[in-house]
């Protein structure tokens, strides 16, 4: 027999304590990359060209290259910055930021998506700038994008074992450690893929019922 | 910062980047083909077949690309071991096919549904003159209806050629000697963390914005003749 | 319902009897019984909805009917003989009666990655096992009859819309198809390339002996082209008989309230 039950219920435990990180990783990270791709996406409409320029190159450069040279670029190069901090902290701030990337395009899609018009009413009713943005374009491009948040959300939580090559102790290297020391290595990777799988596909389905009814409405 | 080291890192980087091209390349056939098969498969009028072809795409599009590789490294060959002879040794893949096997899986399904979209997002229209003309089903998918869709393909593949290449750096933690291994032995002798990171980055960035470049080329040729309208901003944001 | 009057040794080319279809809740044919002789030239109009389209696309097989049979050239359409006893058809039956079938489009529905020239040979190769030769000949005879036989290699994406639809004319008729379907050809294009298309299908009905079923909202073309003309309303016909009696004179109150709102701007 090449699966033992058993074995799966004794490393369970072990498995869903991995869980709880990777879990608390995607959660924070997905909470920076929210909002610090917003700013990103208002400082690429900036009329100061060095700050757009600069906001669109770091958003080029972030997306094209790997999560995983970020990540260890950023563990890495701490001592040198003078800075201490945990692989975890670590993890989330280079998730958040990675992902920031991703959302500012889908919030610029957003902002973009709104009817010229719009801006020409606040305009022409002398609504002050912070105004304009949080009453009128902010209420009105969130919504419809919020599908392809969500996408990211999803994306960014099967991203998080990631996070193991820098000594975090998520699901993925529980299993890893699991499987060194026994030597059993299907259950556990097995059981990770089912859990991951366990939480990605309702969500996956509920993200399209959503953008079946943001469509709609939209 | 010791930027004389450049001379002396830059070849072993290359090499090592030369891996990370290859892992990409084989990956990104298997890939192609995997989303071919489960794209049409997926709007095959049989309903055994969409259901595998479903199964595929949902497995490996819901769970990490991390973990798959894992497990092919890790755990198939331990399954390969339990079933004996033959399967022992046909499961015990080398490093390379394990990773090229997980990443073009993996990239397949994404791949898989660029491919269904595409083909459904056809004019109707198309179908009912290939009917009307009586053109077999066949003829209809392969000479009508997929040439077109193939254009719409094109944007939405070269954003998944791109993760691929990103995708591709993971194979440095199974131990495979890609662009990110190599960096990381460096860096673990020599200490100079800033000064290798920064080529890495940059080599990556380069080979990205060739890519790019080639889809692109690839798409304007794609295009003559036909009235495309491409929705290029929706689909590099999404 | 009254039926035509014809000598009952002809064979009709098309009958429909007694054929209903429903979309959802939506009766769009109710029971319909249609017969259409050899070589005829029919005209239907009638109100937007009112299933006119229906009808072509029940024939062409591109919508199933709910109940009723069809009949093409003699033998069923939607039902073939299986050891004595009428079945379901299957995809072959299908496929060897639509040869006898043709459609043009409203929206032309040309494929775009072709030229012209592979529009129109497309299926007389693939379908009717022409060479590649005969294929080409024949497409070039067409081009010249619709007046377009320079545009050989050109896109459809360079074409105007009385061009593409003139294209689309050839590519059916390059299948030499016994019964051709006009679909509101003319009601996606610009009023003044209308007139093009129009002469294509006066053409084809004088001078071919093709049975034509053309849905239009061109009044003064059917009263000049058809043998007969079919008013439909809410998925049955409401009167039909040659075009003199039914634009002149209708017996309806209903087709006379259509005529007037139609012929009224």
């Amino acid at each position: 027999m090449v699966w033992d039950w058993a074995f799966v219920w004794e490393i369970l435990p072990d498995l869903l304590r991995g869980l709880r990180i990777t879990v608390q990783a995607t959660l924070l990270g997905t909470a920076l990359a929210l909002v610090v791709g917003l700013v990103l996406a208002l400082l690429r409409r900036s009329g100061i060209r060095a700050v757009s320029m600069a906001a669109g190159a770091f958003v080029e450069f972030v997306r094209s290259t790997p999560l995983l040279v970020q990540l260890l670029f950023a563990f890495f190069a701490q001592p040198i910055l003078g800075v201490r901090l945990s692989a975890l902290v670590t993890g989330i701030i280079v998730l958040g930021l990675h992902y920031a990337t991703y959302t500012s395009e889908v919030y610029r899609a957003g902002i973009e998506g709104i009817p010229r018009g719009q801006w020409e009413a606040a305009r022409a009713l002398n609504l002050p700038p912070r105004r304009t943005w949080t009453g009128v374009v902010l209420p009105q491009a969130i919504p419809p994008v919020v599908p392809a948040l969500t996408n990211y959300f999803i994306a960014m939580y099967k991203d998080t074992p990631l996070l193991l090559a820098i000594g975090v102790g998520e699901v993925l290297l529980t299993a890893r450690v699991i499987g060194s020391a026994t030597f059993r290595f299907l259950e556990p990777i097995t059981m990770v893929g089912v859990l991951f799988f366990l939480v990605s596909y309702p969500s996956a389905l509920l993200l399209r019922r959503l953008e079946a009814r943001f469509a709609r409405s939209g | 910062m010791d930027l004389t080291q450049i001379s002396v890192f830059l070849p072993r980087l290359l090499e090592g980047a030369w891996i990370t091209v290859q892992v990409t390349a084989f990956a990104a056939v298997l890939g192609l083909v995997m989303a071919m098969i489960s794209g049409l498969g997926r709007l095959s009028e049989r309903r055994v077949v969409r259901g595998v072809a479903g199964t595929y795409i949902e497995i490996f599009r819901g769970t990490s690309v991390l973990v798959q590789l894992f497990w092919f490294v890790f755990a198939l060959p331990l399954v390969g071991f339990a079933l004996g002879r033959p399967w022992s040794r046909w499961l015990d893949l080398n490093l390379l096919t394990a990773a090229v096997l997980a990443l073009g899986l993996n990239i397949g399904s994404y791949g898989g549904e660029v491919v269904r979209g595409a083909v459904q997002a056809v004019d109707k229209g198309q179908t009912e003159a290939a009917i009307a003309l009586n053109l077999t089903p066949t003829h209809r998918i392969r000479r009508i209806i997929f040439p077109q869709a193939l254009v719409a393909m094109l944007p939405p593949f070269g954003n998944l050629l791109i993760e691929l290449l990103k995708g591709s750096a993971l194979v440095s933690v199974i131990a495979l000697s890609d662009l990110l291994f190599v960096a990381q032995q460096i860096r673990a002798r020599t200490g100079e963390t800033t000064l290798v990171f920064s080529l890495v980055l940059v080599i990556y960035f380069v080979i990205a914005y060739t890519v790019t470049l080639g889809m692109r080329r690839l798409e304007r040729r794609a295009a003559t003749g036909l009235e495309t309208g491409r929705q290029r901003t929706l689909m590099r944001a999404g | 319902m009254p039926v035509p009057e014809q000598p009952t040794a002809t064979r009709w080319i098309v009958e429909l009897d007694k054929v209903s279809k429903s979309f959802g809740d939506t009766h769009v044919l109710r029971e319909l019984c249609l017969n259409v002789a050899p070589g005829e030239k029919l005209a239907i109009i009638g109100p937007s909805g009112s299933g006119k389209t229906t009808i072509l696309r029940v024939l062409m097989t591109l919508e199933t009917i709910d109940s009723g049979t069809i009949t093409v050239g003699g033998e069923p359409l939607w039902h073939m003989p299986h050891r004595g006893q009428l079945v379901p058809a299957n995809e072959k039956h299908l496929r060897k009666m639509r040869g006898q079938l043709g459609m043009v489009f409203q929206h032309f529905n040309l494929f775009p990655h072709m030229n012209v020239l592979d529009n129109i040979t497309e299926a007389p190769i693939h379908v009717q096992g022409l060479a590649k030769g005969e294929a080409q000949e024949r497409a070039r005879q067409l081009l010249a009859m619709v007046g377009l036989a320079e545009k050989v290699d050109a896109y459809p994406a360079h074409l105007s819309g009385g061009q593409k639809q003139r294209v689309a004319i050839a590519r059916a008729c390059a299948m030499r198809p016994k019964v051709m379907l006009f679909d509101e050809v003319t009601a996606a294009l610009d009023p003044e390339l209308v007139g093009e298309v129009l002469s294509v299908l006066r053409q084809l009905a004088e001078e071919t002996d093709m049975t034509m079923l053309i849905v239009t909202h061109e009044m003064r073309f059917a009263r000049e082209v058809a043998d007969r003309v079919l008013f439909f309303d809410q998925g049955q016909i409401r009167e039909e008989g040659p075009p003199e009696k039914i634009f002149t004179n209708p017996d309806h109150e209903r087709t006379r309230e259509f005529l007037k709102a139609v012929l009224e701007h």
